[in-house]
């Protein structure tokens, strides 16, 4: 069986993963925390299973009227004074943000947290173009001066301890003591950044919740870099997912409770900053132009397909991640991919095909954890199956899933063949679970077998098979 | 950046012929029952909410208030106070502005125009809209008179808040206050506490980008 190029990858990423030591201690403690911190919040289960029905029935309310409730967005917007851009891929979206920093002949850009912005490989694309891309949120910052990518949606920086940040800061940040007081760490970018945001020429965020009716950007934050690079700089980008908007603004109280919550165990976060419009014309302050990007990206095909549609349903609260035996243990570099944890492990193939990242719907162990915290009751395991399904599905397949059947071999097909006869012809399958029984225990460990049981007890057959068995109780297995 | 970019997102939704389906008929969400808290219980929780994130909450007499918020200026050094003169409570503050306070700074030029000034001020003062006392957030809406980076740049921001406009939750809020038909500002913004960080081990730490203090006069 020769393995698909993400297959080899993947298992190269998680043996690094499971051998650090270090990493594996930082995240059990981290996710254990965000893991109890959630459930002291949701104490009340009731109250929480109702509030979950509500997000659910919000978000599917609105993905139900999406077409037209983009449309309404980009109407209130538009007359807010909010320039609406639409990118079919993530190069269109990078493209447009480029042109908005060239007009303004801008060499920096301040970043809140997006992770729309990292799906488009934003700070790259414009390091490329002589752009300076500068991450301010202090798990970003942290992180970017290491060279990495996010390891987690909501607490970006996770895989790393303090010591770690201590050396790094001392390092790469020019005049910065060694310090481990975390108190001491947070003084230092503190003071770095600020600068930044008072000369900041561009800001750049993402969106949590677009409201449709009011044309409303809603943004989640704790520390004010957000904030500061919304209101800051004279130009403000936001970037959204097209499935990120709302219909109501009666909508968002609830899901805001639902993804604080969920994530961090928060009733709420320091800032709610709700954006409807650049600075208007007596005001003082704020950007005096605000642009919207609304990037589909694979997301309008996701849309079409009854199964795959509710992996839009997602608030992104990083509560499947914070819950994931596979997340727990391996954090998120080793998915290899920018969404880690279930919700990358469902979206990330829709959106880069099957081809390119399939594998990490085998990422699995199907013990639905992440179903059951899901703010918003995204059906996970569904959705794994069909993914898992539509690797092997040659030709027109059901879900069509970008990349699907790239995984079907024709020694897999064989098998596949094989064992249904095996198992619709009696006569056979008798014959076959007699030889096992008394040669079972002897097979020879090689190829596919010896893979398998490399990580796995090789399983013990029984000399007699539940049809026998069944049958020596006097039980017709016919009926 | 296709012109028919839009075009295509659009009429790729809406070409999907699942609409009608079972799965996306949406379940009708519960009704769920608001708090209902007496005024005294909703001061009471929001005090309560906003101290578990570090703010400071002084709850005090209309006619009282200026006293002893210029008792609690005199106990610390501050380079200057932010104000808006035309804030409601603009005018009463400068009647009663004394030369041993920090000096009182007017904001009234564009940001553009005093940039330095804003990010060097140790402290700025602002009415707030409203209040949630389900989660404990001040509602501000910032606006020509009491523009947004003065409760983002000083390192100490004070809110003065009315009582009677705690509400039990967001939602009673946006409903009471009439949000949609007011039609929303520029910047609407709900504000919990000092800035604060988790990213370090999950150690919560507070005054990271914004306010390092956050105290909250509240009117009974
Ligand atoms: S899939 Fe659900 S649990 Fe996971 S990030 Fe999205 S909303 Fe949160």
């Amino acid at each position: 069986m020769t393995k698909t190029a993400d297959v080899v990858i993947f298992e190269r990423n998680v043996a690094k993963a499971l051998d650090d030591g270090q990493l594996r201690r930082n995240l059990r403690s981290a996710m254990t925390t965000l893991s109890q911190r959630r459930r002291a919040l949701f104490a009340d289960t009731e109250a929480f299973e109702q509030l979950r029905a509500q997000g659910e029935s919000i978000r599917r309310r609105a993905l139900r009227q999406l077409p037209d409730l983009l449309e309404q967005l980009e109407g209130r917007c538009t007359a807010n004074g909010i320039q609406v851009h639409w990118a079919e891929t993530t190069a269109e979206a990078n493209a447009i943000c480029l042109d908005i920093i060239r007009r303004h002949n801008a060499r920096r850009v301040i970043k809140g947290k997006s992770m729309v912005s990292e799906e488009m490989h934003l700070n790259h694309f414009l390091e490329e173009q002589g752009i300076e891309a500068l991450e301010t949120d202090l798990g970003e910052y942290i992180i970017q001066l290491d060279g990495e990518t996010p390891s987690h949606i909501i607490v970006p920086a996770i895989h790393k301890n303090k010591d770690q940040i201590a050396h790094l800061f001392h390092e790469r940040i020019p005049d910065a003591p060694y310090t481990e007081v975390v108190e001491e760490l947070n003084a230092i970018a503190r003071q770095e950044l600020r600068e930044k945001f008072r000369a900041g020429e561009i800001g750049i965020s993402g969106v949590n919740f677009a409201v449709s009716e009011t044309g409303t950007l809603c943004l989640v934050e704790n520390e004010g870099n957000g904030r500061m690079c919304t209101t800051a700089p004279p130009v403000h980008i936001a970037l959204m997912g097209l499935e990120k908007v709302v219909e109501k603004l009666q909508d968002v109280p609830p899901l805001l409770r639902l993804l604080t919550g969920s994530a961090t165990g928060q009733p709420i976060t320091t800032y709610f900053n709700m954006i409807t419009s650049p600075r208007r014309l007596d005001e003082l302050d704020g950007p005096q132009e605000v642009h919207l990007v609304i990037l589909d990206n694979g997301r309008s095909s996701i849309y079409g397909d009854a199964e795959r549609r509710a992996t839009l349903q997602c608030i992104r609260c990083g509560a499947c991640l914070n819950h994931c035996p596979i997340y727990i243990r391996l954090g998120g570099h080793a998915y290899g991919h920018v969404y880690p944890g279930p919700i990358g492990s469902i979206l990330t193939p829709q959106l880069e095909g099957l081809d390119e990242a399939g594998v990490m719907a085998s990422a699995s162990t199907f013990c639905g954890a992440c179903e059951e915290v899901c703010p918003v009751k995204i059906p996970f395991t569904e959705i794994l199956r069909m993914l898992r399904n539509e690797a092997y599905a040659q030709g027109e397949s059901e879900h069509d899933v970008k990349g699907h059947g790239y995984r079907y071999t024709t020694v897999e097909g064989l098998s596949w063949k094989s064992w249904a006869l095996y198992n619709t012809r009696p006569g056979l399958a008798r014959i076959g679970s007699q030889i096992l029984g008394k040669l079972g225990q002897h097979l020879p460990m090689i190829g596919p077998l010896k893979e398998w049981t490399r990580t796995r007890t090789p399983p013990l057959f029984a000399p007699k098979s539940l049809h026998q068995l069944a049958q020596e109780r006097g039980l017709d297995n016919d009926r | 950046m296709t012109a028919n970019a839009r075009a295509n997102i659009l009429s790729r939704l809406r070409a999907t012929t699942i609409q009608g389906q079972g799965p996306f008929i949406v379940p009708d969400a519960p009704i769920i029952a608001g708090l209902e808290l007496s005024l005294e219980e909703r001061i009471g929780r929001l005090q309560r909410m906003l101290e578990t994130m570090h703010a400071e909450v002084r709850v005090v007499s209309a006619g009282g208030w200026l006293d002893e918020f210029k008792a609690m200026l005199r106990t610390r050094a501050l380079n200057g106070l932010l104000y808006g003169p035309a804030a409601p409570f603009g005018p009463a503050l400068e009647a009663a502005w004394e030369a041993d306070l920090p000096p009182l700074v007017p904001y009234i030029e564009p940001a553009e125009q005093c940039r330095e000034r804003l990010f060097s001020i140790d402290a700025g003062i602002t009415s707030t809209r409203g209040a949630i006392a389900e989660t404990g957030a001040l509602i501000l809406w910032p606006s020509a008179a009491e523009p947004r980076l003065m409760s983002l740049t000083p390192g100490l921001h004070i809110a003065v808040l009315d009582a009677k406009t705690i509400f039990n939750t967001f939602a009673e809020a946006i409903d009471q206050q009439h949000w949609l038909r007011h039609g929303m500002p520029a910047n609407a913004l709900l504000i919990s506490g000092p800035s604060k960080t988790a990213d370090i081990e999950l150690t919560l730490t507070f005054g990271v980008h914004g306010p390092k203090e956050l105290v909250v006069f509240i009117l009974s």
